[in-house]
């Protein structure tokens, strides 16, 4: 069978691998050398060696880029996970209404990243000028407690599907044996109901790390990074290095940028497979 | 058992679920509310006010949005791309991943890493050489898109299809080509119908992000020919000198709108198919 199949390569496998040379391979190697150049357009390419990435590394934008985004991955995380748990917990516990509270709750996910950013951006302001408070776009700290809110909304309705998911997996026995060896409910939480979900947890971990450390759309459109580059996370200070700027020098910059990010991405995905894989291993 | 005490709790916790929901939605109920509104009354002090006889405007701001401001063809735009893509990425990635998964060796290995590689890479890293490829490929029209899409969603479809695959038992496909049938027939015949359902839970995390995508096209379309709905509100903040608000609004409402019918439409698939996802991805 095995020989059969093998024949019809040009059908099964040309398509989809050429679309991906195209839209991913080649633009992904071409990325990375010209991380090690000077270039405006690809026609006009100087190779510099590691000049760029020793720029990127003592911009001080860039480490400011750097450490909002930390700060935003580790608050926002926090935040999203223990909601989420919080309502998929409750919605578990058979009350009138859950499908309909898990319908409303999971509803902002659909909407896409650039809207939702406006939708709040326009809810936000007018908030923050009835309390006679900076705008958004004028203030960092409210920038920040603002992207925080507006991922929270968006994120807690994917989480605790999620979450519901792996609640709801957990065998009866194991609750039952709980509720007859006198457990309250705060040991059937801690003792019986967090270790079977602990799959899911680290899913819906690393889902809200990475979809926050990548951020971008919700960033261009509830702050736009203002003001002066201070709520500007990794993605949109690469997009500003690439096209907010003229000069030869900066596309380089912006390369090398993008290379790192890329690089970090790919170690918090390494973490993220180990930590899968040893859980597996445990159950 | 349900005693007075725990009806009592579960009232309370109803009670305070019903509360939060009606939070959830009023950020979108609100820019419906004012979409209706005159220009003149959409100010930030009145922004949480009903609109009453004075200040409604009716649908004058729909019609201005569907008029003027390209909406109609941004939302076409958006519609062709998302269904061109989604198709192309169910029918080519589904074939593709039944090739790497039936037909063992090195090649196959390499492909399915290169794959597995290409999810974890932010966009960030190949945005401009990708528009700049794009560019020189002459992609950069609505119709052409998908082929990017199909090479940068491949990932994601791929690892899904095959982990899915290696479930399916071998003998029925073995079975199919002793009775004659050749690899197209025996994919299209039974494999295609067995992965029905992961091919809904691929195509609907596929649609999510194609409909909702911003930089690529934005990146890589000719801009001035051609918008999608979620340029065409990056649009409305960055270039008109004074943003009109209602229009605006409308245009939100118009974007949001066929989104969340969808939702309520086939729920129950969107859920499963999220579950599936995140449980794989």
């Amino acid at each position: 069978m095995e020989k059969a199949i093998k024949k019809y390569w040009p059908i099964f496998v040309a398509p989809t691998v050429a679309a991906f040379c195209i839209g991913f391979l080649w633009p992904f190697l071409q990325g990375l050398y010209l991380s090690l150049c000077k270039f405006t357009t690809l026609k006009k390419v100087t190779f510099v060696g590691f000049e760029n990435f020793k720029y990127a590394l003592t911009d001080p934008e860039f480490a400011h880029a750097f450490w909002f985004t930390a700060a935003f991955t580790v608050v926002s995380t926090i935040f999203i996970n223990v909601i989420a748990f919080t309502i998929a917990l409750i919605l578990t516990r058979k009350i009138r209404g859950t499908n309909l509270f898990r319908t409303v709750f999971f509803m902002p996910n659909l909407i896409g990243g650039v809207v939702l950013g406006y939708i709040w951006s326009i809810l936000l302001n007018c908030v923050l000028s009835l309390l006679a408070k900076p705008l958004l776009r004028l203030d960092a700290t409210y920038g920040f407690w603002g992207l925080i809110l507006l991922m929270c909304w968006q994120q807690i309705g994917y989480m605790m599907i999620i979450y519901i998911a792996g609640l709801q997996s957990i065998p009866n026995d194991y609750l039952e044996a709980a509720y007859i060896d006198g457990a309250n409910s705060w040991q059937t939480l801690w003792r019986v109901k967090i270790p079977n979900v602990m799959p899911s947890i680290t899913i819906c971990l690393f889902l809200t790390l990475t979809n926050s450390f990548k951020l971008f759309d919700q960033n261009l459109a509830l702050t736009g990074g203002e003001p002066a580059h201070m709520t500007e996370m990794l993605a949109l200070n690469i997009y500003n290095t690439f096209y907010g700027r003229s000069g030869a020098q900066w596309k380089g910059y912006g390369q090398a940028k993008a290379v790192i990010f890329c690089v970090l991405v790919i170690v918090i995905s390494m973490i993220q497979l180990r930590a899968t894989r040893s859980k597996e291993v445990q159950q | 058992m349900v005693t007075h005490v725990q009806r009592l709790k579960n009232g309370i916790t109803t009670a305070l679920l019903a509360l939060l929901s009606l939070a959830w939605v009023y950020p979108v109920v609100m820019i419906l509310l004012n979409s209706l509104k005159t220009e003149r009354a959409i100010t930030t002090k009145g922004a949480f006010e009903l609109p009453t006889a004075e200040t409604f405007a009716g649908l004058q701001n729909y019609v201005d949005a569907l008029n003027s401001k390209g909406f109609l063809s941004a939302f076409g735009n958006s519609l062709l791309i998302t269904v061109t893509a989604v198709a192309l990425i169910l029918v080519c990635c589904s074939m593709c991943a039944w090739f790497i998964t039936r037909v063992s060796g090195k090649v196959s290995k390499l492909i399915y890493f290169l794959f597995v590689f290409s999810m974890v890479v932010p966009f960030q890293m190949l945005m401009f050489t990708l528009s700049a490829t794009a560019d020189k490929l002459n992609l950069d029209m609505p119709i052409n898109l998908c082929i990017i899409y199909l090479g940068f969603g491949a990932g994601l479809a791929v690892f899904m299809f095959c982990g899915f695959m290696r479930s399916v038992p071998v003998e029925i496909e073995e079975a199919a080509m002793i009775d004659g049938c050749n690899p197209l027939q025996t994919f299209f015949r039974i494999v295609f119908p067995i992965l029905k359902p992961t091919l809904i839970s691929v195509g609907i995390l596929e649609t999510m992000w194609v409909w909702n995508d911003y930089l690529l096209p934005y990146l890589v379309l000719d801009r001035k020919k051609y918008m999608t709905i979620p340029i065409l509100i990056q649009y409305f903040q960055g270039s008109f000198g004074r943003i009109e608000m209602g229009p605006m609004m409308a245009c939100i409402i118009m974007t949001v709108l066929p989104v969340i019918i969808v939702y309520l439409a086939c729920q129950k698939h969107i859920i499963k198919g999220v579950v599936a996802g995140a449980v794989k991805g």
